[in-house]
């Protein structure tokens, strides 16, 4: 059995269906990537894992076991860090170390911070206050923070989609590398393709809301270290982009087609706004592109 | 040979307490009637300036600009821009939006005819269910199709664009250059956009020029991206071609990356860098390009 098992999950707000028929395993140290459009509904199925919500019909198991609250195997990042910003970096990770593990002694739950911030490469900001950290090294405390409670799993929610491009890439990186040191399971929910090739075993799209589901999994056979530049070269890392780009923006544009109607263009051209209006003396009807002569320009 | 675009000798200096800067220098780029061309380069660069010239938001300090056989001065409604945040009017909704322009340049058509413009380009950038919300009421990706149809509505004779998805994820950019390229098809205009997006490029140009890094850019290697119009997504993937250019400009961006700090400081010392980084990065508001991003 699977170390993550979702079978047959729905949610619905408010009599509108989010999430419909959700089937998902994930295999123990298993990397997997979830990519879907905003909206779709990405963030509701990750917070029905971490049971932040709860489902409405349905089974989630995690190791066998019914998950229906939120708990410290579970460890989330959030897109937006959810940092306490009266706490330094160091003692909002210290909080959730203290939270998981009471009965540790004080420096042994220090040493525990201590190392999940070396892990992050913050050691050299570690007191300062969120809001005198940047996006990315904001990030990088939430990410210790979920780390240090040593979870089974972890739910990593858009976790850089708030950053820019070039930090973005720091920590995927930084990302990659921590999961090789030591191969937690993780979900991760993102909008970003490439991301999800670059750190994924496994991608899931999931189709667009309302009533999303998830579709067929991409296999990511790329070998471990990867490197951005070979990918590019890499008959895989086309045939996966391709394959999930292609199946998420044709699942959308069915959608849209459905809705469309047949509009009118009315065959009139601009006026002229550098001459005077034609209100006084002048034409004051619009000029049909039928009637326009062709001009052909000359440069040179 | 006709052109209907001509850039020439475009300058563009600022005076500066230290004397002036010269920002673009002996720019020099030429369009086609119904060409698509993209000016890519490294953040700073100048790119934009350019771009704010040709819409005639910004002065020329030297060289010129003409559009089908004028030259250019100050804006009009004859250039339509996309800019990278759609910058609506928040009390009006995504029609009152666009009927604004549409009012001014079509004012001798009737105001039937000035509504079934509006409501044709809202329809055919996907807001047929949602013309008449607010910009409040609309996601970023449905804002930016308002600006997208703004701009086609005023059928100008040209369109520029200023990294216009440039605020969106990833893959409602995708899903947004289908949309554009598919508009720009059907109205033959010429355009030019300015991005550091690599897919984004190859997938909507007929060219790509590199531009030089600033102080006084130029334009560099200009690209011809010859796959098949109509354009869709994933035969322009699957193209032989399609990696290769992709690398090509990869390269070049990194090696202007490269050139602008000092050799070492990019890979080799990560946490100093870091500490550098802004103290609140807006995603859309940082042009870094990516240096070894996809």
């Amino acid at each position: 059995m699977a170390y993550l098992e979702l079978q047959r999950v729905a949610k619905t707000f408010n009599g509108s269906p989010v999430l419909h028929d959700i089937n998902l395993s994930v295999g123990r140290g298993e990397f997997v990537a979830i990519v879907g459009f905003s909206g779709a509904g990405k963030t509701t199925l990750l917070s029905l894992i971490a049971g932040l919500l709860p489902a409405d019909s349905g089974t989630l198991t995690l190791n066998g076991l019914a998950i229906s609250a939120p708990g410290p195997e579970r460890g989330v990042v959030f897109q937006n860090y959810s940092l306490l910003p009266w706490l330094s970096a160091f003692e909002n990770i210290l909080l959730a170390v203290d939270q998981v593990n009471p009965d540790w002694t004080a420096a042994q739950k220090r040493e525990q911070v201590q190392k999940y911030v070396a892990m992050v490469n913050l050691t050299a900001a570690r007191d300062k206050k969120p809001a005198e950290l940047s996006g990315g090294m904001r990030q990088r405390v939430s990410l210790a923070r979920a780390l240090a409670m040593d979870p089974q799993i972890l739910l990593l929610d858009e976790p850089l989609s708030a950053l820019d491009a070039l930090t973005r890439a720091t920590l995927q990186d930084e990302l990659a590398r921590l999961w090789q040191e030591d191969q937690k399971t993780v979900v991760l929910i993102t909008n970003d393709p490439d991301e999800a090739i670059y750190l994924a075993d496994r991608i899931i799209p999931l189709t667009p809301g309302p009533g999303a589901t998830l579709g067929p999994s991409f296999p990511v056979a790329i070998p471990r270290p990867r490197d951005r530049r070979e990918l590019n070269h890499d008959p895989r890392f086309k045939a996966v982009r391709c394959g999930v780009i292609e199946f998420l923006l044709s699942s959308r544009r069915e959608r849209h087609t459905a809705l469309t109607k047949k509009p009118v263009l009315p065959d009139i051209e601009p006026e002229d706004l550098a001459r005077p209006r034609r209100a006084f003396g002048g034409r004051a009807r619009a000029k049909r592109r039928s009637e326009v002569k062709e001009e052909t320009v000359e440069v040179r | 040979m006709s052109h209907y675009v001509e850039l020439f000798n475009l300058t563009k200096v600022y005076a500066t307490p230290a004397g002036p800067a010269v920002i673009v220098k002996d720019f020099n780029l030429r369009l086609k009637q119904g060409e698509f061309v993209t000016l890519i380069g490294h953040s700073g660069c100048g790119k934009s300036t350019v771009l704010s010239m040709l819409a005639g938001l910004n002065d020329i300090s030297g060289g010129g600009i003409i559009l089908a056989g004028r030259e250019l001065d100050g804006a009009g409604p004859d250039r339509g821009v996309v800019f990278q945040s759609p910058a609506l009017l928040p009390w009006l909704t995504a029609f009152e939006n666009v009927l604004l322009g549409v009012d001014q340049v079509f004012y001798t058509a009737t105001r039937a005819e000035r509504r079934e413009i509006v409501e044709y380009y809202l329809t055919v950038v996907g807001l047929g269910e949602a013309m008449h919300n607010k910009p409040a009421e609309l996601s970023q990706g449905m804002r930016q199709r308002v600006g997208i149809a703004r701009a086609f509505a005023l059928r100008p004779k040209m369109l520029l664009l200023d990294e216009p998805f440039g605020m969106l994820d990833s893959l409602t950019r995708f899903e947004l250059q289908q949309v554009l390229v598919e508009l720009w098809r059907k109205d033959q205009i010429t355009a030019l956009m300015v991005t550091h997006d690599v897919d984004e490029a190859l997938f909507l140009s007929d060219r790509i020029a590199c531009m030089t890094d600033g102080p006084e850019a130029a334009v560099g290697d200009i690209l011809a991206v010859n796959f098949p119009r109509p354009r869709e997504r994933k035969p322009v993937l699957e193209h032989p071609d399609y990696y290769p250019l992709r690398e090509r400009l990869i390269e070049f961006l990194e090696f202007h990356a490269h050139r602008r700090n000092p050799p070492g400081t990019a890979a080799a010392a990560p946490p100093r860098r870091l500490l550098r980084e802004p103290a609140s990065p807006r995603p859309g508001r940082l042009k870094e390009i990516t240096v070894n991003l996809f």
